[in-house]
Order: C-alpha cells, then structure tokens, then sequence
C-alpha cells in the first residue's frame, strides 16, 4: 500500500517539492500538477533533488503544456501523464496527500 | 463500532500559527473529525512545528491565541502529536521549547502520558506510509 503525493507550488518560490521528496517512501507517487509541475524542468536544482529520491515521479502533460514547458524540457526518469493517468494513480494508491 | 471501520487518518501540519488561516483552521478540523472515533494523528513538519511553541501570546497583534486549545486533544482521544526533529533542529528549536501537551490513560488508571512524540524524519515518512487518509495544511 502507498501513498499518491502532489506538489503544487514551484520548487524556485517554495520547498514543498523538498520537502514531498524527503517523506516519500519508494513505493509511493509524487506528482507535479499546476504550478509544480516547474519542478520537472531538467538541469534545475529541483531536476536534481528529483533524480535523488528514490520515489516514482510524474507530472501532469495538461499544465506543462498550459505553461509553455515543452516535454523534451522535462527531466529524465519524470513520467509525463494526463489526466487519465491522474485518475490511475489514485486508484492506484491508498491515500493522497497534497502538499499545499 | 468495528475495527474495519476504523481508518488511520492523518492531520499533516506544515505552516506557521499566525501568517495564514491554515493552522487554526486544521485545528477545528481535528476537534471536529475527533467525534468519528478513527484512529487520528497530528504531524507537525516544516514550518508546521511553530504550532506548539510554549508561551504564545497575541495580545500585539489582535488575533485569538489558538495554542490552548491543542491541551484540548487528549479530551478526545487525540494523543499522537508526532513532530519532526530535522524541523525542530533547522528552527532552532528543541522539544522543550514547545507545550506540553499531555493526555490521560483511562487503562493507567488515568496516568497523564505525553503526547507529543519527536519523530526523525525516516520515522515519520513510515508512519505517514501506513495512513489510510492523510489530510494536508
């Protein structure tokens, strides 16, 4: 059993994505929705923080594109999904826990 | 009522008492979630901590003072405060710079137990782990 947890605020203005990605146990989700999903561009500081964690990482396609973030900008080893696949992870999870 | 009924549900505090509404408003969620008799416990992380600092007192600044009211908790059965010692140390703070907050063990024959617990931060990513609902403030 795990835990979906999302992340809402860009790592550049807040540490919630710092924080998420040191609670996160290895079987559980991070995903990067609004504003977080600024968290998936490669070469950052939080690209970095990202490959580290030993965690399942995904960002939702929908507000990349809103954002002007195209996918090859994404770093490796995020998994770009949609909304579809929103709804997967929380099936597929036992609880959800946003870090507002 | 069932134990399968029963469900783990966490109350995740990370922002500071009095800059924002969340604090206060996560704690009347609490007292009011604590009428379901789930199993219910607090995490205080991040900036989340300064929640419990002993001696508050916002008489300066015009706004109610909320600190009583976690002595409140162990009325109702709200006993499991776990806060993050990687918070505490990065704030400056210690445990004994916060209240303290005790409930009483009906099978103690009453004993008053503590029930703020420092937890490491590997300790609390297990117990957040093994939550059923994890609600965020």
């Amino acid at each position: 059993m795990s835990i979906l947890h999302t992340v809402n605020k860009s790592p550049f203005q807040k540490g919630d994505l710092s924080s998420c990605l040191a609670h996160a146990n290895a079987e559980d989700a991070v995903l990067l929705i609004e504003d977080g999903v600024y968290g998936a561009i490669a070469g950052t500081d939080a690209a970095n923080e990202i490959a580290a964690a030993n965690t399942n990482i995904y960002v939702l396609g929908g507000d990349l594109a809103a954002r002007g973030i195209a996918s090859e900008k994404v770093a490796q080893g995020v998994n770009v999904i949609e909304y579809d696949g929103f709804v997967d992870l929380v099936t597929e999870h036992k609880a959800v826990n946003s870090w507002l | 009522m069932s134990d399968e009924s029963i469900k783990k549900f966490m109350y995740m505090n990370r922002k500071a008492p009095y800059g924002t509404i969340y604090a206060l408003e996560a704690l009347e969620v609490v007292l009011i979630g604590a009428a379901f008799d789930q199993d219910v416990s607090l995490a205080f992380l991040d900036d989340g901590v300064f929640q419990l600092t002993e001696g508050q007192n916002t008489d300066g600044i015009g706004v109610k003072n909320f600190s009583p009211a976690f002595r409140a908790l162990g009325d109702y059965d709200v006993n499991k405060l776990y806060v993050e010692k990687e918070s505490l140390e990065a704030r400056g703070l210690a445990e004994s710079d916060l209240m303290e907050l005790v409930w009483e063990d009906e099978d103690d024959d009453w004993a008053e137990k503590p029930s703020i617990k420092v937890v490491s931060r590997d300790e609390l990513k297990a117990i957040m782990g093994d939550q059923d609902v994890i609600m965020s403030f």
